[in-house]
């Protein structure tokens, strides 16, 4: 299955817990820090660096671009850190969040309540995601590091679906 | 005394942390294809397959295998008959460490504080761990541990009465509750005894047990083997979906403790083994 950014919610009743889908289009990176940082933005009223609603989130940290190369390698880290965060950014409209490791139950109301599933990608395939990349730019928090806000011009970017629409969790079926 | 040299300290250990983060072992490669051909879940036997592909393009660009180039932890076991010439041994690890995590292309992922949590923008500090040894030897085992599996791993201090039993069970919760979390097959490093501290060095140290010159006991081996299908019929597969293969190896190293103590400590890796001894 074939996804393409901005994501239509239409789009993301179709799809099914344990299937393969390839995201095209524009998705931005966040972990630990940048999310603590967003939801005192958010806390704040303040303008965020980048629009959530209908937003594809992925949690990593690239390792530095090596030249003659577009992007590091960039594949998930581990979700369960973001949880606390998650219910607050799901709520300002993000659509598909990407990372790795199953979630808490208040993420996955959150998710239900929202329209929004949660899909991961390979953990320890930096090198191989990275392939799927074809231009990044830093958006915010630069004093992070690896951490900072990245946004990623992906094309087929393979994720597997681990909590779709209907509730279902993959790591939970077998 | 011998005499070794400041800066081949430094370059052994700059030229290590690249190759161990870019450059999939033979060992890595075929423990991918040993539980290819083994595995009939489908998805999950695409997972794998696309784990080896990873490590291949991650060889071939000389990129990491994973962005999660890990805290550099470092083994060193140094005789008393030699000298570091130009400097403080110490010092050319730091340097080592920081020249190959910046003329690699690896991430740094340490903070200078684990509250205000500043990046320190260089990966330093390494964890160094030295033991001093009679002669004039220097073996220097390099490792990068990434932090999704450090995090799932757990140290418990038991009871002598709750025997193998109680330590086989505390092994399997720790490994199912970890679940995809630690990127799967994972290895398992097991230590038991010591005392509180000594026991999670043992467990660490038993992910790289291949690496120190400690005997083979069929004793441990048989537990070892045990646990790893106990582990396997957890049916937590490769990244979490199901397979057979949950976890590649399970590694136990013991010590002598207390008569009222039994510590373990397990310590978990992710699928991807990284690691290399230094002989100077």
């Amino acid at each position: 299955m074939k996804l393409y950014t901005p994501i239509d919610k239409n789009e993301l009743k179709k799809l099914k817990s344990g299937e393969e889908l390839y995201i095209t289009g524009t998705i931005y990176t966040a972990r630990d820090s940048a999310h603590k940082l967003l939801i005192d933005m958010i806390k704040n009223n303040e303008t965020l660096p980048f629009e959530l609603k209908g937003s594809v989130i992925y949690y990593a940290g690239p390792s530095p671009t090596k030249p003659g190369e577009v992007v590091g390698s960039i594949g998930p880290t581990t979700s369960y850190r973001m949880d606390k965060y998650t219910p607050d950014i799901l709520k300002k409209g993000a659509s598909i969040l990407i990372g790795k490791g199953s979630r808490n139950s208040l993420v996955k109301t959150a998710l239900l309540e929202n329209d929004a599933i949660y899909c991961a990608a390979l953990g320890g395939a930096g090198a191989l995601m990275a392939s799927k990349i074809k231009s990044i730019s830093l958006v915010a928090f630069p004093e992070l590091g690896p951490e900072a806000i990245f946004k990623l011009v992906v094309e087929d970017f393979p994720v597997i679906i681990v909590n779709d629409l209907n509730g279902n969790d993959i790591y939970e079926c077998h | 005394m011998r005499r070794i040299s400041y800066n081949n300290i430094i370059n052994s250990i700059k030229d290590s942390v690249i190759e161990i983060n870019c450059i999939a072992s033979p060992e890595l490669l075929n423990k991918y294809n040993l539980a290819i051909n083994d595995e009939d879940n489908e998805l999950s036997k695409k997972v794998l397959e696309s784990l080896k592909e990873n490590a291949l393009i991650a060889k071939k660009k000389i990129i990491p295998i994973c962005q999660d180039t890990g805290t550099a932890v470092l083994f060193l076991e140094m005789g008393t008959d030699i000298v570091i010439d130009g400097g403080f041994i110490y010092d050319a690890i730091y340097e080592g460490v920081r020249l190959g995590y910046k003329e690699g292309y690896l991430r740094k992922s340490i903070v200078d504080n684990p509250i205000s949590r500043k990046n320190t923008g260089n990966n330093l500090p390494p964890i160094i761990h030295t033991k001093l040894v009679e002669g004039d030897s220097l073996k220097i085992i390099v490792l990068a541990k990434g932090a999704g599996s450090e995090n799932m791993s757990a140290i418990k201090m038991m009871a002598p009465s709750d025997g193998i039993e109680g330590i086989e069970k505390f092994v399997l919760e720790t490994v199912k509750n970890a679940g995809s979390n630690p990127c799967p097959p994972i290895t398992v490093g097991v230590g038991i005894g010591s005392n509180f501290e000594g026991v999670a060095l043992l467990a660490k140290k038993a992910l790289i047990k291949n690496l120190f010159d400690i005997p083979e006991d069929s004793n441990i081996r048989v537990i070892e083997l045990d646990l790893k299908n106990k582990l396997n019929g957890l049916n937590i597969g490769p990244q979490g979906f199901g397979g057979k293969t949950s976890v590649f190896d399970v590694a136990i190293l013991m010590e002598p403790c207390h008569i009222a103590s039994l510590p373990v400590a397990v310590n978990i890796n992710c699928h991807v083994i990284r690691h290399k001894e230094i002989i100077f």
